[in-house]
């Protein structure tokens, strides 16, 4: 399969790829990883005629922790998160996520800033990035802004951001002391769009109940979706079964799938329940120190 | 539209060529280079039949441009043979019957040489975890897997004979790409 003509531009700083992506308005798109991308130009699902590769940029591919916060560049790879040292330790939730997503080969190549900018609700990172209160940094021709991931996806492969902007920078909060997280997947070979996932991150306090939980949901709706009834019912109680079966059920309640050839809507509902039972007891296991987080 | 003069290392020798900009890296390869070792397979990112060695890491050459990889270095699986002798990854597959109909091998080797290259001891699980994005309809995968685990074996007992020969270094690189 052959794309439609484009003419390619692979400019050397961020600030001449915005002016490039504003000459060209809406005709431009980013190209990054192009794991997703190139597919889609391969079947005609998108035909920019201009496509700005910042591969060639330099200075966009870390994952640091500094200031507080994990910082992921625009031309960090998927396979880098499985790799640090300092996500499989403290943001498991991250290392578990980046371990499903497609296969190993396109993980050297695919981008973790173009997974959430891509805009498809059955990426893994979307949901992630929500539970764990991500902001990302958006550099445009008239600047840089901060969107919160939960306030980031608009519509199906809708953000956001404007057609001169790029995702430069992911930014994720330190988890606290006694801080655990999971993402649990359900797919049906590998490589494959999740059925349904679901991303979990708390904190517990010092007498082990809930301070804070994050919960995202992954390719139940046209946007990724934050359970917020259900995380609200978390805080201030004790991660014990019966809390977390009811919080489950809750975020069950926040999907809004729809039929296909991966399920049912009852189907994926019920999964969504299952799934975030499972990801918020081993989320819990992982605040306790219960578990090492290499844990599979 | 654009056209774009591009220079890349393939089996370590420079090949420059003018190439549209969305000419794709397995076209170049197979079409302008003519070496048609590397399949075509899926042609939608799933089988891993095209795999190739991008700056030592495997890519699907199916979704990367040629433009992309100007300046940049590509192995084949014609760069694995090496002065007439087969490389041990070539050998595992000859000695464990790594193969039936040969399609998914060329990707599959190149993926199998990569995980070697910084890890010449690796676990079954391991090495199941490397070739998942290499799909193979024909083996159920059993003597592709020991076919990779003769490989290790005949690398770490060439790096034992020769010390100074250090396999695990090549892969280094890998850890920055």
């Amino acid at each position: 399969m052959i794309p439609s003509q484009f003419d390619y531009v692979a400019p050397s700083t961020l600030d001449d790829a915005v002016t490039l992506l504003r000459e060209h308005g809406g005709e431009a798109k980013v190209l990054s990883g192009g794991q997703s991308l190139i597919p889609m130009l391969k079947l005609r699902l998108a035909s920019p005629t201009v496509l700005v590769d910042i591969n060639r940029i330099p200075g966009l591919d870390y994952v640091e922790e500094r200031d507080g916060a994990l910082h992921i560049g625009a031309l960090a790879r998927e396979a880098e998160l499985e790799r640090s040292n300092v996500v499989r330790s403290r943001y498991p939730l991250l290392a578990d996520t980046a371990g499903v997503i497609a296969d190993p080969i396109v993980r050297n190549s695919a981008t973790i800033c173009g997974n959430v900018a891509h805009g498809d609700p059955g990426n893994d990172h979307p949901a992630a990035m929500i539970a764990l209160d991500a902001k990302f940094v958006i550099r445009g021709a008239n600047g840089t802004r901060t969107v919160a991931a939960r306030d980031f996806f608009v519509g199906l492969f809708t953000t956001v951001l404007e057609p001169d902007e790029i995702v430069t920078e992911i930014v994720i909060p330190a988890p606290p002391a006694r801080s655990g997280g999971a993402y649990m997947k359900l797919e049906r070979k590998v490589g494959d769009f999740a059925t349904a996932a679901v991303a979990a991150q708390v904190t517990l306090d010092a007498n082990g109940s809930c301070q804070r939980a994050g919960i995202g949901l992954t390719n139940v709706g046209s946007t990724p979706i934050r359970a917020v009834a259900a995380e609200e019912f978390l805080v201030h109680k004790p991660l014990d079964a019966a809390t977390i079966a009811q919080a489950a059920s809750m975020a069950a309640a926040a999907a809004e799938p729809v039929a296909d050839r991966r399920g049912s809507e009852d189907y994926k509902r019920d999964l969504v329940r299952v799934l975030a039972t499972r990801a918020l007891q081993k989320a819990a296991r992982r605040a306790r120190g219960e578990t090492s987080t290499a844990e599979g | 539209m654009s056209t774009h003069n591009i220079t890349v290392t393939v089996n370590g020798q420079a090949h420059s060529a003018e190439v549209e900009s969305r000419l794709l890296l397995v076209h170049f390869i197979r079409d302008t280079l003519r070496l048609t070792g590397t399949h075509i397979g899926c042609d939608t990112t799933h089988c891993g039949a095209c795999t190739v060695l991008l700056d030592d890491r495997p890519v699907k050459s199916c979704t990367v441009f040629a433009v992309q990889a100007d300046g940049h270095a590509v192995r084949t699986v014609e760069g694995l043979e090496q002065g007439g002798s087969l490389h041990p990854v070539q050998a595992g597959f000859k000695e464990e019957h790594g193969l039936q109909c040969g399609y998914c091998t060329p990707g599959m080797m190149m993926t199998a040489t990569a995980l070697l290259e910084h890890n010449t001891n690796p676990t079954e699980a391991e090495i199941r975890q490397a070739i998942s994005g290499n799909l193979c309809r024909c083996t159920g995968y059993v003597n592709i897997v020991k076919a990779i685990q003769h490989a290790a074996g005949a690398i770490r007992a060439a790096s034992a004979a020769t010390p100074a020969h250090s396999v695990a270094a090549v892969g280094e690189t890998t850890a920055t790409a």
